[in-house]
């Protein structure tokens, strides 16, 4: 957390002196009641909710048991959603690390107008992935596009196609457009390991003979594997609860084959408007993204420097 | 943490030339650099090209790369498109995202001062607490947010959704803050303390130009994650009039004939500001959101 050159802990320790918990609260009230209102309360109400049986017109009917997880496994297209669900998340957090891991090593390199790449490349971070999303969703339009007139003017495809007409394709290429606004942030994450690699480690291994693939596997690789850690776990958090990529590309194809879990959910509450089933599958989503954060928590360790 | 410092340059640029390598500069590694930046510039431009297109062109078949007529009044009468109210949305999306970026401010800054300062028993809680909520997402609390602010007859208001985003963004805000806060030596604002100072004072005069880069870096992170927020939004603000920009775009998309020219010229608008904003902070931000973790 908190480098310990920044403050010496020895001085840490003498100054900072143990303070009564009264006195801390004015401090962090307004943060507690933040966090407390707008997060923990609602996810303690999605769960009390899960258990309820609530009208499509808001109204508590009573006590519901376990009916609401009933009917989320009874879905038939379940299967399909989790399968999709799975392929989503590892493809694209794969594949956006593995772009990155190249892109951040050629971005760490010096060359003439490396500020200008490197400004192009957090575009696709900084920009709205709705209207990412739409500029694709018109590109790959099998009449209108620019992307598909693109592919066939340059010889890639013989006629264009419509790539989110089907489920399959419509599906894949939102998992592109993922990973294209997943590898921005994911290079800056890999770009700042690279950093922390020192100068003379790379040139003692130079001296010593390693060839640059040596190099780059038994000394800069081991090197960023925390950076690898923390990109991978909160790519993998911000890819299983991506919403807007798959809603604006593949929202009106009928049926749930190019679903996940996080747009199924949204389809319960807005299309079926059941928030009761779509609160028992946000627990289960709610479930897999404590699985991650425990393992985001191991690796960054918060509770051994702060 | 090393917000603070610089990033320290690039290797092999900051090493004196070694005998085998003598430093030059590399063309070859621009020109492949140029690529990659056409790759991931590429969709902003089909954007900014098809926002000066006439409607009737954006809808040939073929379609043209480039507008054969430029129409840049497409900026102007694109206000009064019938699928959605677009200035009720683009107001709705300034306020709420300068709504949640104080409010985040507000309650990010204390805590993170306090903590940063002192320590006490629940700090550690606290400060778990607030990593963890960095890890969560109004996505996945959806229905819970729905359900509570329909109790709290709050829903379909934007005071709703400035309080999801300051919420949300808050641990973005405590962690840049609790790492600039902890680098300034406490023996500063002891000795202005000596020399009279009123707690208050050296609050102003002292740590604040201090902390000034992330208190930038913070509202400027803060005020671009509300400005792109879709989930919470859906959700809580069914009324057209209430949508920010992000909900109001998903409108024209699926109709047979969308008007495209206007969702390109809108999201120019939506785009734009927030990506000069966002290359002022970037050296700064992947240690706020790997929360330390990568130094």
């Amino acid at each position: 957390m908190i480098d310990p050159t920044a403050a010496p802990p020895k001085a840490r320790r003498r100054k900072v002196t143990r303070e009564s918990t009264l006195q801390a609260l004015p401090w962090l009230a307004p943060a507690l009641l933040l966090i407390g209102g707008v997060v923990v309360y609602p996810a303690g109400y999605m769960f009390y909710t899960s258990f309820r049986d609530i009208s499509r017109f808001g109204t508590d009917l009573g006590w519901a048991g376990w009916d609401n997880y009933g009917k989320v496994f009874a879905l038939g297209h379940l299967p399909r959603v989790f399968l999709n669900t799975a392929v989503w998340v590892v493809g694209v957090v794969l594949i956006s690390v593995l772009v990155s891991l190249v892109l951040a090593q050629f971005l760490n390199k010096t060359f003439p107008g490396r500020t200008v790449v490197r400004l192009a490349v957090i575009v696709p971070w900084a920009a709205s992935v709705v209207m990412t999303s739409t500029i694709f969703v018109y590109g790959l339009d099998p009449f209108y596009g620019v992307i598909n007139q693109f592919l066939v003017d340059t010889g890639v495809m013989a006629q264009p196609y419509g790539f989110l007409k089907n489920p399959v394709s419509g599906f894949l290429s939102s998992a592109a457009v993922a990973v294209f606004v997943s590898v921005p942030f994911t290079t800056f994450v890999i770009l700042a390991g690279l950093q922390t690699v020192p100068g003379d480690v790379l040139e003692a291994a130079q001296i010593d003979g390693a060839t640059k693939a040596q190099t780059y596997w038994r000394v800069v690789f081991p090197m960023l594997r925390p950076a690898l850690a923390v990109a991978a776990l909160i790519n993998v958090i911000n890819v299983f609860n991506s919403l807007p990529i798959l809603r604006t590309m593949t929202g009106a194809i009928p049926g749930y084959d190019a679903d996940t879990t996080t747009t199924l959910t949204f389809k319960i509450i807005q299309g079926d408007r059941q928030i009761d089933t779509a609160s028992a599958l946000s627990v289960i989503n709610f479930l897999v993204v404590l699985i991650v954060i425990a393992f985001y928590l191991r690796i960054v360790r918060p509770m051994r420097e702060v | 943490m090393s917000t603070l410092t610089e990033a320290p340059p690039a290797l092999s640029g900051s090493r004196a030339p070694r005998p085998t390598k003598p430093t030059r500069r590399r063309w070859d590694l621009t020109a492949i650099g140029g690529v990659i930046a056409l790759i991931f510039l590429a969709p902003y431009l089909i954007m900014l090209s098809g926002a000066f297109k006439s409607r009737p062109e954006i809808l040939k078949v073929p379609p043209t790369y480039l507008p054969a007529e430029w129409h840049p009044e497409n900026f102007l009468t694109m206000w009064g498109t019938p699928e959605t109210p677009l200035p009720s949305n683009l107001w709705s999306t300034v306020v709420i995202s300068i709504g949640g970026t104080l409010l985040a401010l507000l309650a990010a800054v204390p805590a993170a001062y306090f903590t940063a300062r002192h320590n006490f028993r629940l700090k550690m809680p606290f400060l778990l607490l607030v990593l963890i909520t960095q890890m969560l997402q109004p996505t996945v609390l959806a229905s819970g947010l729905f359900r509570e602010f329909v109790t709290l007859e709050l829903n379909d208001t934007y005071l709703s959704m400035i309080l999801v985003n300051a919420a949300f963004n808050l641990s973005f805000a405590v962690w840049i803050m609790h790492s600039f806060f902890s680098a300034v030596p406490k023996e500063i604002e002891e000795a202005a303390w000596l020399d009279g100072c009123s707690r208050l004072d050296s609050m102003r005069r002292i740590m604040l130009p201090l902390v000034w880069p992330g208190i930038v870096t913070t509202v400027v992170f803060t005020f671009i994650a509300c400005w792109n927020e879709f989930a919470a939004s859906l959700i809580l603000l069914p009324t057209d009039t209430n949508q920010p920009l992000t909900v109001a775009l998903t409108k024209f998309v699926g109709q047979y004939d969308s008007a495209w020219q206007y969702v390109f010229a809108v999201s120019i608008i939506g785009i734009l500001p927030v990506v000069i904003l966002f290359a002022l902070i970037e050296k700064r931000l992947v240690a706020g959101l790997t929360a330390g973790g990568v130094k």
